[in-house]
């Protein structure tokens, strides 16, 4: 039972990322436009000026 | 304009966040400006790189992004880059555009409110399923030194998580116990803090049930429900401010130094506006310069334009039709007649707020039940057993048991549901109540102009004249953009008649067109300009300076797509229909024949058609009112629940619960049906979260329940109550 001194906090850290990654997404307006993003994957435009 | 017609309801989160954005926006340094289009036919990955290239190519523009969700553009560009250059761009390249008010659409992208609750919902989802995970351990066998550190780990993620995800829940219940009143909230946080207190107290002396794991899934549960809801409403709500954003309030002031555009809300009382034919009047005022007529369909539901000329006093929203006019304002902004129609609607809206849904309802009888079941159980095993920790165990059982949670989605999910259904057949419910309102319907009162016609005239009469004459009108039609003229054109053109050779065609604005064929004047408008005798009806006259009296083309209204069907179908379901009409006797009964509605109501004005709303509602009627003048608003207002199209005035659109987006009325019927049978399917699923109860709370109260029989009774309860409300789908 040793083990689980390592695997919970391991499991907790692990699912923390993932909330901290969403938490990140709604900040940074990802789900504003949904659709458009969906379609803007396949556009095949070459961009001249990509963001920094 | 359109934004101070709003009503400032404190329970609208954007409206906290406008001000705000405002402020930042009045802060930052004026070096671009912020532009806004709507694309309505946008559709794919090429329109949005089409779209945003054509943009990024024009003159001035820094930046232009599409968000298709919205079907909307906005444009960084200089201040010297006007909308309309953009919308002509945009139209080169085949793409329909539409200028928006910035200022009637609140910032969508830092939407607070709900990026609050998607947060909270996330963070209860996370706490949740880990302490999930543990809690299946513990009910799988884990003991003694093992459980209470899974009990403890699982209170460490749980405390923070209630107290950050529970707050909605908190803020609702303190609120409702301040006016000392009961809603479902109270039973919500009764349920989560005991359960916490006790699971806290349990793990202390390693006891062996901690309802950890219960609290969290009812906090997700519930705060999956109210996202729902919350998003139903958001999108009714951004759509309803693109409606209004599409009317940008600017009128042209006339100074010593010419002609300036301004936005409507800096006129001042006595300034000179210059409206141009087809604009709408910005402001109450006295025509001061020019003749026209003008269009009062909405504001009255007269179809006759009526003579405008200096002198005559106007009313903002009156649309100016022929020539050009100069209006001196006497009123501006909140003092036009316009704006002093929204106390009316503010007076009438008041009645409808009394409205308790069918949650409420639920809710009051749940709240106390639930409360005296659960106190019950406590004394019953305190006087049995003089054991405090165990009759405290057995309490919050039962209101872990008994909560809401299938209760708090069964409404949510299913308004979802329902207005996502009606959403794509062109019908925006802006009203949380409005479905289960609709359902209750057994009365329809429809106004005529603009909502059973079209608004458009059409010609009836064109067979009593010779050819001859026909062509004549048509040459002298052609020359107008006046409505009538317009009609005429399409009418005849379309019936193959040629236009005659009339020569030096012009336009006397507010009477008519006229013009030299062989020899003779001949001239067509109106009658007074003729010397003929006028009509009852909408009529155009024809002069053919031959001596003979001028005759008369006259016309009708042209039904709105689906007018027929819409009141066919709602008389096949047994809903009886009523017409009234601020508009002429004769013309009313025409269409009342036409559609076989037998109860009519003419020359009604807007306190009359409040007042006849009013009086069916006394009788015990549940009335809905569609219609989309200035003369309905008040009666809107007053109805049970009230549609309005889009072509409606802006106050007419904030009456109403529900904005029809197409320009035809056939969904209307169809509205009635999903609403019933979404008010059936809520009804439903307060009987299945009853089914659950039934079982478990004996089991509760018997001291039986662990656990995992909660999790058990909560997810399946929630799951089945989400499906069914999927079923409308």
């Amino acid at each position: 039972m040793d083990v689980l001194v390592v695997l919970i906090p391991v499991s907790l850290i692990l699912g923390g990322i993932g909330l901290l990654c969403f938490v990140f997404t709604v900040r940074s307006n990802q789900y504003d436009d949904p659709e458009g993003d969906a379609r803007r994957i396949l556009n095949s435009d070459w961009d001249e000026h990509p963001k920094p | 304009m359109t934004a101070a017609l709003r009503p400032g309801t404190s329970a609208c989160p954007a409206c906290d966040a406008a001000p705000a954005a405002q402020a930042i926006a009045e802060r930052a340094p004026q070096k671009d400006a912020r532009l806004s289009l709507s694309l309505p036919t946008i559709h794919c990955a090429a329109c949005i790189s089409a779209v945003e290239h054509r943009l990024q190519a024009q003159p001035g523009v820094t930046s232009a992004r599409v968000n298709l969700t919205l079907k909307r553009a906005t444009v960084e560009a200089a201040p010297e880059v006007t909308a309309e250059a953009l919308v002509a761009a945009l139209e080169g390249i085949g793409y329909e555009a539409h200028e928006l008010d910035a200022g009637a659409l609140t910032a969508t992208g830092a939407d607070r409110a709900g990026r609050d609750l998607l947060m909270r919902l996330a963070v209860a989802g996370f706490a949740s399923m880990n302490v999930m995970l543990l809690s299946v351990s513990v009910w799988s066998g884990a003991e003694a030194a093992t459980r209470d550190m899974f009990h403890w780990i699982s209170a460490a993620i749980a405390l923070p998580t209630i107290v950050f995800s529970g707050r909605p829940f908190y803020v609702n219940a303190w609120s409702a116990l301040k006016h000392s009143r009961l809603n479902m909230d109270v039973p919500i946080v009764l349920a989560i803090l005991l359960a916490v207190a006790t699971s806290l107290w349990e793990t202390m002396l390693s006891g062996e049930h901690a309802y950890f794991d219960a609290a969290l899934t009812l906090v997700f549960f519930l705060l999956a429900g109210r996202y729902l809801d919350y998003r139903t409403r958001a999108v009714a709500r951004s759509a309803a401010e693109e409606l209004a954003a599409l009317e940008v309030p600017r009128a042209l002031r006339m100074t010593a130094a010419g002609e300036e555009m301004v936005e409507v809300r800096e006129l001042a009382v006595g300034d000179l506006v210059l409206v141009r034919p087809g604009g709408r009047m910005p402001v109450d005022g006295e025509i001061v310069e020019g003749r026209s007529e003008l269009d009062r369909a909405l504001l009255t539901g007269e179809t006759v334009p009526v003579f405008a000329e200096p002198g005559r006093l106007v009313s903002a929203g009156e649309v100016n039709l022929t020539g050009p006019l100069v209006v001196r304002a006497s009123a501006v902004g909140e003092d036009t007649s316009l704006h002093r129609m929204a106390d009316l609607v503010a007076i009438a809206e008041s009645g409808r707020s009394r409205y308790t849904s069918l949650a409420d309802r639920a809710a009051k009888l749940y709240a106390p039940g639930v409360h005296i079941l659960s106190a019950l159980a406590f004394l019953g095993w305190y006087l049995y057993t003089f054991d405090l920790r165990t009759a405290l165990n057995i309490a919050a059982a039962v209101l872990i048991i008994t909560c809401p949670c299938a209760l708090g989605l069964a409404v949510p999910a299913v308004t979802t549901a329902a207005s996502g259904r009606l959403f794509r057949r062109g019908m925006l419910i802006k009203h949380a109540t409005a479905l289960e309102r609709l359902a209750e319907v057994d009365t329809v009162v429809f106004d005529k102009t603009g909502t059973l016609t079209a608004g458009a005239p059409h010609l009836g009469n064109a067979a009593e004249f010779p050819a001859r004459d026909l062509e004549v009108a048509l040459a002298l039609a052609m020359g107008s953009s006046h409505p009538l003229a317009r009609a005429l054109t399409a009418t005849l053109a379309e019936a193959g008649v040629r236009p005659a050779q009339v020569s030096a065609i012009e336009e006397v604005p507010g009477f008519g067109t006229q013009g030299r064929f062989e020899g003779r004047q001949v001239r067509l408008g109106r009658a007074a300009w003729m010397g003929a005798e006028p009509l009852a009806g909408t009529a155009a006259f024809l002069s053919l300076g031959d001596g003979a009296a001028a005759r008369a083309f006259r016309f009708s209204d042209r039904l709105r797509d689906g007018a027929a069907e819409a009141v066919r179908a709602l008389k096949e379901a047994g809903k009886e229909v009523l017409l009234i009409s601020g508009d002429s006797a004769g013309a009313v009964e025409d269409l009342a024949a036409e559609l076989g509605i037998t109860r009519w109501v003419a020359e009604a004005l807007p306190e009359d058609k409040a007042a006849r709303v009013q009086v069916l509602r006394g009788d015990g009627r549940r009335v809905l009112m569609v219609g989309d003048g200035l003369n309905d608003t008040a009666a809107l207002a007053a109805a049970d629940v009230s549609i309005s199209p889009a072509s409606a005035l802006d106050a007419a659109r904030v009456a109403s619960d529900i904005v029809l987006l197409g320009g035809d009325l056939a969904p209307v019927a169809e509205a009635l049906t999903t609403a019933r049978a979404a008010t059936r399917r809520i009804r439903e699923n307060f009987r299945i979260a009853t089914v659950y109860n039934v079982i478990a709370v004996p089991l509760a109260i018997a001291g039986l329940a662990t656990p995992l029989i909660a999790a058990l009774a909560m997810s399946l309860s929630s799951i089945t109550v989400s499906l069914n409300a999927l079923r409308l789908r």
